[in-house]
């Protein structure tokens, strides 16, 4: 049976909590980041991503106490994004035991960072974050970055993987928190660019849209914020996780 | 007590913290006193080849790893690197390894591979294991474990392989003769199936629950 990685993706904040955004806006506190982890371990979630949406516009550092409770606390591979710019930053944040980093704004405006962190520790540790908004021309890649980066999505992917970066996570923005499913075209028209797994974010409402994402998309992997941490029409916060036995339809219903 | 073995290669807490959920404390040191009076061992460890073997040889821990694992064969259960470095050597460096098992580390053969498949072999495998290894004790049928790894072991003898998975080739997982055993795979980043293995190497070995 061939199983694909489902990965929930939290969300902190400068005062290290557990937020969910709708369209990268309109935050909600879900509650504490440790608290998370134990419940996805429990669940048996494939891998975590741990994004801090702050980091990198407050100029600030990696919460570095934090992400190493995170990755001790995980019972699964763990990847990091927000606020790195530095080949330093990252040694530092892969021991403190993360398995990857997730770079956006600084691998697409110094591709370098990605090329040097591939070859000090792997192509497996680099996992390339391409944000994609779409506007009157078309999709349009999304970054902090002050000077304008003239690239396609797509040109930004081929890029990534040029300079080393082992995955790709192409997350839409106006998806996020949405819950309308993942920009399938978008992802497939990614995931025809590049030769490394390609992992959906952004918009995930059920199983359906992990199959889409895989089966139509052609991407490798899925990842899924709100889905994971809201119930409901209520939008109650309630940490969840797909059962193995909803899993095992999952695949089943892809090998058919 | 259960003694994990530190030697400057990355977070071993998560190691740690798996054991402790299990109800099994372990310590985690790089002091020759403490690894000299561990009940278990415990060597983990992701980098470079040579890297270990220089650390354990600055740690001057190479005397005391060699009694406690071939004299007083205390149960000893390498992790990915860790895993490697009982064997004789690897193409990923030249310095020796512990050799105390007949097995080298080699680089995953490319050529072998399909164009799909990469280097590192990186993510969670399906693994076939020997039913005879009190590791792998109650396991499911095929448990999967997570893989981060460049380069795998080879071993002369069959009777010492203890695992098999898959990445372009079928390869080998896992060693173990007598008291010491090494999986290529992360058991403290494997979830259910990682717990039981480290539950099984806590057990079999009778580290008593609380004493543990």
């Amino acid at each position: 049976m061939r199983r694909f990685r489902i990965i929930p993706t939290l969300l902190i904040d400068s005062a290290a909590g557990l937020v969910k955004t709708v369209k990268f806006g309109n935050r909600t506190y879900v509650g504490d980041p440790i608290n998370a982890v134990r419940i996805f371990n429990e669940k048996g979630a494939d891998e975590l991503i741990l994004l801090d949406i702050d980091a990198t516009r407050e100029g600030r550092e990696p919460n570095y106490a934090l992400i190493e409770d995170v990755a001790s606390e995980a019972f699964m591979p763990v990847g990091y994004g927000g606020g790195i710019s530095r080949p330093a930053q990252i040694q530092r944040l892969l021991r403190c035991g993360l398995e990857k980093v997730v770079l956006s704004t600084a691998a697409h405006e110094n591709p370098e960072l990605v090329r040097e962190t591939a070859r000090q520790s792997g192509a497996q540790s680099v996992v390339v974050c391409i944000d994609v908004k779409r506007g009157m021309f078309g999709p349009s890649l999304v970054t902090g970055s002050k000077g304008k980066i003239k690239l396609s999505p797509e040109q930004a992917a081929r890029r990534a993987v040029e300079a080393g970066a082992g995955e790709i996570i192409v997350q839409s923005v106006d998806r996020d928190g949405t819950f309308r499913g993942y920009d399938v075209p978008l992802l497939a028209s990614i995931a025809r660019s590049v030769a490394v797994p390609v992992i959906a974010l952004g918009g995930a409402r059920d199983l359906d849209d992990f199959h889409a994402a895989v089966a139509d998309a052609g991407c490798s992997a899925v990842a899924a914020g709100s889905m994971f941490v809201f119930h409901g029409a209520a939008r109650g916060v309630l940490i969840s996780y797909p059962s193995e036995s909803e899993l095992e339809g999952l695949y089943k219903r892809l090998a058919a | 007590m259960l003694t994990i073995v530190d030697y400057g290669t990355g977070n071993l807490r998560s190691v740690q913290n798996m054991l402790r959920s299990l109800g099994v404390a372990a310590r985690i040191t790089s002091a020759r006193a403490e690894i000299a009076t561990a009940s278990a061992l415990i060597l983990p460890g992701v980098g470079h080849f040579d890297f270990g073997m220089r650390s354990l040889k600055q740690l001057d821990l190479r005397g005391v790893l060699d009694e406690m694992a071939l004299e007083k064969k205390v149960p000893l259960l390498g992790i990915c690197l860790g895993a490697q470095l009982l064997t004789r050597g690897s193409d990923e460096g030249t310095e020796p390894g512990l050799g105390w098992i007949a097995a080298d580390t080699r680089r995953f053969d490319e050529a072998r591979l399909d164009v799909s498949l990469r280097v590192p072999h990186m993510g969670w495998a399906d693994t076939e294991f020997r039913a005879s290894s009190g590791l792998f004790a109650g396991a499911a049928p095929r448990p999967r474990f997570y893989y981060v790894h460049s380069y795998h072991i080879v071993a002369d003898e069959e009777t010492d392989e203890l695992c098999h998975a898959v990445h372009g080739y079928r390869f080998v997982a896992g060693i173990e003769r007598g008291n010491i055993a090494g999986v290529q795979f992360h058991p403290e980043k494997s979830h259910r199936f990682g717990k039981q293995l480290l539950d099984n190497f806590a057990r079999t070995h009778g580290l008593a629950r609380g004493e543990r």
